[in-house]
């Protein structure tokens, strides 16, 4: 997004229309439609979060990506014909969304989210790769990737995709809206929502029987909801409006996007169309499931629950009631309410306790753009009192977690903020 | 608690659910935070106090006072981590540079009285030391003054140098590190990484000290844009 912005881009933009009025034929006027749909698909598809490095060239590749299994280095997509893709051919773009398989590397590593960009269509395909045909080249070599034996084996890649790639575009379901279906191909697709929010096991795979239920986001130590469940992030209860706040402005009178979301409504959703946004939304309404809740599973003693309920209260009443409220009802859409806010109660604490040591800000959005923000409290707060107020929070006002210990607290110092 | 609020829950419920319908149908009945600059820059307060006047934490910096320019320019390179310090690339990664500006501008206004001089422990001839390098610099060594370009009292000049008192020897010391060791950059010419280059260890605590040991002067603002001219060319501050 920030390359986006920048003169060379603009420059790039003014001269594909200038050629389209220059030639004043129908055909170039489609080629520019075509990579403006391109462009926005794009956007969709989050693309330039790990195609374009931090202060980096816009799609020029280069950011390193962490994963348990040694560092990614994400590539470059600009057309340069010698490191960028400008040799390629529209059907190996396709084949490459579609299957995984790059003309010059071979089997890609599943960073690259072909398992969900598989769904995408020919025709949307065509738009993404005529649009990054049309940004300027950038002669930048490709970093080579840094992982730890075995997995710099690309071999490897075959059987991870015989376990978990299933290869094929989206199938319309004629039981449902042309709605519903729409947001059902950008959160399955495009949008590659099941990348965090599907739990990915040992193998670095998610499987699909187990799609949208949630799980700690390897090497960043978010948890990301299960988009499944009520009890987590499951939207079945949200009315539309508000999802569609969520997705667009990162901000709503249920909750705030944080962590890695925030990343994702900051450089994707807040562009997309509210049509698109709206069927997104009635899909994600619809997954939603009112599950039981899971038992509560903490380790702490009563006895310790208890007194950690007690400084809790206290740590609560200084230093956030005056914006979360005394009964965490919060200020909505500006700041959450804690009381009945599904985040809060997740079976994983990861989250409250991070948001409570970190603080953080919603994205800026066109919508909000200039938010309103939570202060970290990791170097105001004990561990015990980090613990205190997060399990004040988990179990006051009606919300139904469990207890956390200090531990858990002390556990999640060290994690990556960047 | 939590028991005893289970049992009521399903009356909780019908008064939350009646309440919500009275606000939505009065349209304004929901709390809402002012809508000031103020209020959303206090996410900054635990570190750096609500007015910017800094906290008891020695490594976190008073904001206040100190040239909007320098402070934008701070979290901008904290933005996209040009400088790096996680707590702070974390908060501002996804926020837009109007939103920036209008923080820095705010603290930039701010006149929080000052903090007492610290105390120092080291020796007189330390801090002597500090005060030669700070206000002389020392030509032998190439080593301009620090008052040739944070200004005479040192409260710096608009829009982009900023003010070296108010400041704690902790935080002054760790920042004269980072240039040296490059984690903290600025634009080029990056002259405050070529100048942290000449200094030794002895020097940079010297410096610290003296200058977290210098009173409040009279005038807390940084001087006007141009008032002097620096020795060499700046990044941070184009001529």
């Amino acid at each position: 997004m920030r390359g986006l912005r920048s003169p060379a881009f603009f420059f790039a933009a003014c001269a594909i229309l200038c050629v389209a009025n220059a030639q004043a034929q129908p055909n170039s006027a489609t080629t520019s439609n075509v990579v403006s749909r391109g462009e926005y698909l794009a956007r969709a598809g989050d693309c330039i979060a790990c195609h374009t490095a931090p202060e980096g060239k816009l799609f020029a590749g280069g950011r390193a990506m962490p994963t348990p299994f040694g560092t990614l280095y994400s590539t470059n997509i600009t057309p340069d014909p010698q490191f960028g893709i400008g040799n390629w051919t529209a059907d190996q773009f396709y084949s490459m969304m579609h299957t995984g398989h790059s003309p010059d590397q071979g089997l890609l590593y599943p960073a690259m989210p072909f398992a969900s960009y598989t769904k995408v269509t020919r025709e949307d395909s065509d738009a993404i790769f005529a649009y990054l045909k049309s940004v300027p080249p950038v002669r930048q070599q490709n970093r080579p990737n840094d992982l730890r034996f075995p997995y710099n084996n690309r071999a490897l890649i075959i059987g991870w995709r015989t376990l978990f790639f299933n290869e094929g575009e989206y199938k319309y379901n004629p039981q449902q809206s042309a709605e519903w279906n729409r947001g059902a191909y950008l959160v399955e697709g495009l949008g590659h929502c099941g990348m965090c929010h599907t739990p990915i096991n040992a193998l670095g795979g998610s499987s699909e029987s187990e799609a949208f239920q949630g799980g700690l986001i390897p090497m960043q130590n978010w948890y990301a909801p299960s988009l499944t469940s009520n009890k987590e992030a499951g939207l079945g209860d949200w009315s539309i409006e508000d999802i569609v706040d969520l997705l667009r402005t990162g901000i709503s009178a249920r909750g705030a996007v944080y962590g890695p979301m925030a990343e994702v409504v900051y450089n994707s959703l807040q562009y997309l169309s509210p049509e698109d946004i709206r069927a997104m939304a009635v899909y994600l309404k619809s997954i939603g499931q009112n599950t039981p809740p899971p038992p509560a599973t903490s380790t702490v003693p009563t006895t310790e629950g208890s007194l950690l309920l007690s400084l809790g209260k206290t740590v609560y009443d200084q230093r956030c009631a005056s914006c979360h409220g005394k009964n965490g009802e919060g200020k909505p859409p500006n700041y959450p309410p804690l009381a009945q806010n599904q985040s809060i109660q997740m079976e994983s604490a990861v989250n409250p306790i991070r948001m409570v040591l970190n603080g953080g800000y919603p994205p800026g959005t066109d919508q909000n753009p200039r938010p309103y923000g939570m202060p970290p409290f990791a170097q105001n707060l004990s561990d015990n009192e980090v613990a205190a107020v997060v399990t004040y929070i988990r179990v006051s006002w009606g919300n139904r977690g469990a207890p956390v210990s200090a531990a858990d607290a002390n556990k999640l110092r060290p994690a990556p903020l960047d | 608690m939590a028991f005893s609020i289970k049992h009521i829950r399903p009356v909780l419920g019908c008064v939350l659910a009646a309440c919500v319908l009275s606000i939505d149908a009065a349209g304004q009945s929901v709390p809402t935070p002012p809508n000031t600059i103020a209020a959303r820059a206090l996410a900054c307060s635990n570190c750096h106090g609500k007015l910017g006047e800094g906290t008891q934490d020695v490594y976190f910096p008073r904001l206040a006072g100190k040239p909007s320019g320098y402070l934008l320019n701070q979290l901008e390179a904290f933005r996209v981590g040009r400088r790096k310090y996680p707590p702070m690339n974390y908060l501002l990664e996804f926020q837009r540079p109007e939103f920036l500006r209008e923080l820095a501008e705010y603290f930039a206004a701010q006149r929080p009285p000052f903090p007492p001089a610290e105390p120092s422990t080291l020796s007189n001839d330390m801090l002597k030391h500090g005060e030669t390098l700070v206000t002389h610099g020392d030509y032998q060594r190439n080593i301009p003054a620090c008052t040739s370009c944070h200004g005479p009292t040192l409260t710096g000049m608009d829009p982009g140098i900023p003010g070296l008192i108010g400041l704690r020897s902790k935080y002054i010391s760790a920042q004269i590190g980072a240039f040296r060791y490059g984690t903290r950059t600025a634009p080029e010419p990056d002259c405050m990484q070529l100048v942290a280059a000449r200094l030794n260890e002895q020097d940079v605590t010297a410096v610290a000290a003296w200058l977290a040991s210098r009173p409040a002067p009279a005038n807390l603002s940084p001087a006007a844009k141009g008032s002097y001219a620096l020795p060499f060319a700046c990044g941070s501050e184009p001529q």
